[in-house]
């Protein structure tokens, strides 16, 4: 049995969603995906009612992050170790040179990130601590948003807090930006004129066409998904969030991503980092 | 970069995979003149051009999931209830999805070395379709099995 | 990605007669020779059509893989051991190119 809800507000819309109805599905968030049917204790991918988008995935795509190997994100994820070692730039130095064995120096560092970095007088992402690493320590070209050298060494660098709870600090001087990004997160954009909101806190574990909604958390990114093909960042998911919406994406590694970064992260302080997970 | 299985309007071509003697070369072109994609018509003929006539469903255990996530990403397992002695071994198994551009998926060449006839890889369904796998054993013998395999089209973040 | 790396994952000891089982990963977009670039011209098919799976020297296991193979393929097989010795493990792209991974296995 399926209820269509309409999403309030949305009245002067009603063309343009026509196709974009949400079938509530009633107390079903905790089955899996896949219609499998049995309930499962999710673990520590569920702490009180904040849960990973892995809880919201089906069986096999929750087989293939299980499974070290079968995770393709872990092509990737050598890059990054290899970048990890390989000196760049005219300061003639690597990651390591500094950071010595990332296993040790890196331990939980993704758990607290973005930061409130002071040079900047604004917020950093683990992207973007990476560039300016090369920048300024290294003096290297910077990566490409979505280089497979950017994503393979964000992913190894995030992979070595994985397991450990989220836990990103929004006060302080990181609260202006928090708030910012509070407001982004709750503010209608876009010809759909939706906020994040409407799916990711109103309607997890329904379905939105076909797709079931998550909490939209972003304990598991960089993520390998299966649409994709290919690993991709938290900002690329955002891009396609707005763009589905009808909303003009903001840049890589825009301020106003960054700040979303931050709120959608402290959504889900407590989840464990799953870099790089495997998402549908 | 974002692969994705599009309904281009070219002419289909289904690749037949040659299965003689272990030679795996890509044998020859059939077209299929007016099909948009393989049907049911073209796996028939590619299953009896491997092993004469369409075998009864037995004998091949398919894992498939019965709605998948992603058509782009689809896990595929398969074992064959066959023996895998030096008598007696399965030789191949085909596996053809009957809604794609071609009907061709991947050709497995077992010989009494692999110790079991079972298999797994990730393939790309352009729509919901069946998907079946057929066994070629050493003396001629074919088994076959097949699932249903439902994809959702559309969805969400770009 | 534009190194190419194969992963492959296999038990480095086994009994003699045991089944093993290999698993396979490589980095590779299987462009599918179906899609079309921003102007609407077709872009060419390249994938790894072809995987081979040696036990020294002997091929004791082949795929041939069609574009409806997903990116970055994966492949899990198995291997009864008798004797200790080295996988060679093969994958032949569109373009000519062969990667190539080995593993050794020791078998008691």
């Amino acid at each position: 049995m399926t209820r269509m809800v309409k999403i309030p507000g949305g009245g002067r819309l009603s063309r343009l969603m026509a196709g974009l109805v949400i079938a509530a599905v009633p107390a079903t968030g905790a089955v899996a995906a896949d219609g499998d049917g049995t309930r499962i204790d999710w673990g520590p991918y569920k702490v009180g009612d904040v849960r990973s988008g892995y809880t919201y995935a089906g069986a096999q795509t929750r087989a293939m992050q299980d499974d070290d190997f079968q995770n393709p994100a872990f092509l990737w994820l050598e890059r990054g170790a290899e970048l990890w070692d390989t000196a760049e730039g005219a300061a003639g130095k690597a990651c390591a040179d500094c950071h010595g064995d990332a296993e040790e120096s890196m331990a939980d560092v993704a758990t607290h990130y973005p930061i409130y970095f002071e040079d900047w007088g604004k917020l950093m992402n683990i992207e973007q601590r990476i560039n300016w690493c090369r920048e300024t320590q290294m003096q290297a070209e910077p990566f490409e948003w979505e280089s497979d050298d950017l994503l393979g060494i964000t992913a190894f660098v995030k992979h070595q807090s994985k397991g450990l709870p989220v836990d990103v600090s929004v006060d302080g001087p990181a609260a202006p930006f928090f708030e910012k990004g509070k407001a982004f997160y709750e503010e209608r954009r876009g010809q759909l004129d939706m906020a994040c909101t409407h799916c990711h806190v109103d309607h997890p574990g329904d379905l939105i066409r076909a797709e079931t909604l998550s909490q939209g958390q972003a304990n598991g990114f960089p993520t390998y998904r299966l649409k994709w093909q290919t690993l991709g960042s938290l900002h690329r998911r955002f891009r396609g969030c707005n763009r589905n919406i009808r909303a003009e994406p903001f840049p890589y590694g825009s301020d106003e991503y960054t700040n979303l970064e931050l709120y959608v992260t402290w959504r889900g302080n407590g989840l464990p980092v799953e870099s790089p997970s495997v998402r549908k | 970069m974002q692969v994705n299985i599009e309904d281009g309007g070219i002419r289909r071509r289904s690749v037949l995979f040659s299965l003689g003697g272990g030679a795996a070369v890509v044998a020859g072109l059939t077209v299929i003149p007016g099909l948009a994609n393989a049907d049911e018509a073209a796996v028939t003929e590619a299953i009896k051009g491997m092993v004469g006539d369409v075998p009864d469903e037995s004998g091949v255990a398919l894992d498939l999931p019965e709605i998948a996530e992603n058509g782009n990403t689809v896990p595929l397992s398969f074992t064959v209830d066959a023996p895998m002695g030096e008598d007696l071994y399965v030789k191949d198994v085909m596996v053809m999805a009957d809604g794609n551009p071609s009907p061709d998926v991947a050709v497995f060449h077992f010989t009494p070395m692999s110790g079991v006839a079972a298999g797994s890889t990730r393939m790309r369904l352009a729509g919901t379709q069946n998907v079946v796998a057929v066994a070629r054993l050493s003396d001629g013998t074919a088994l076959m099995g097949s699932k249903q395999v439902k994809v959702t089209i559309g969805g969400c973040g770009g | 990605m534009a190194t190419i790396r194969p992963r492959v994952k296999a038990p480095k000891k086994a009994a003699a007669g045991e089944i093993i089982e290999i698993k396979t990963l490589i980095n590779h977009d299987m462009e599918s020779g179906q899609r079309k670039d921003k102007d609407g011209n077709p872009i060419p098919r390249q994938i790894i059509h072809k995987f081979t799976a040696e036990f020294n020297g002997t091929e004791f296991f082949s795929v041939d893989l069609a574009p409806a193979i997903s990116a970055n393929p994966y492949l899990s097989f198995n291997a009864k051991v008798d004797e200790s010795g080295e996988f060679t493990f093969r994958w032949f792209d569109d373009d000519g190119s062969v990667y190539e991974d080995t593993k050794s296995i020791e078998v008691t």
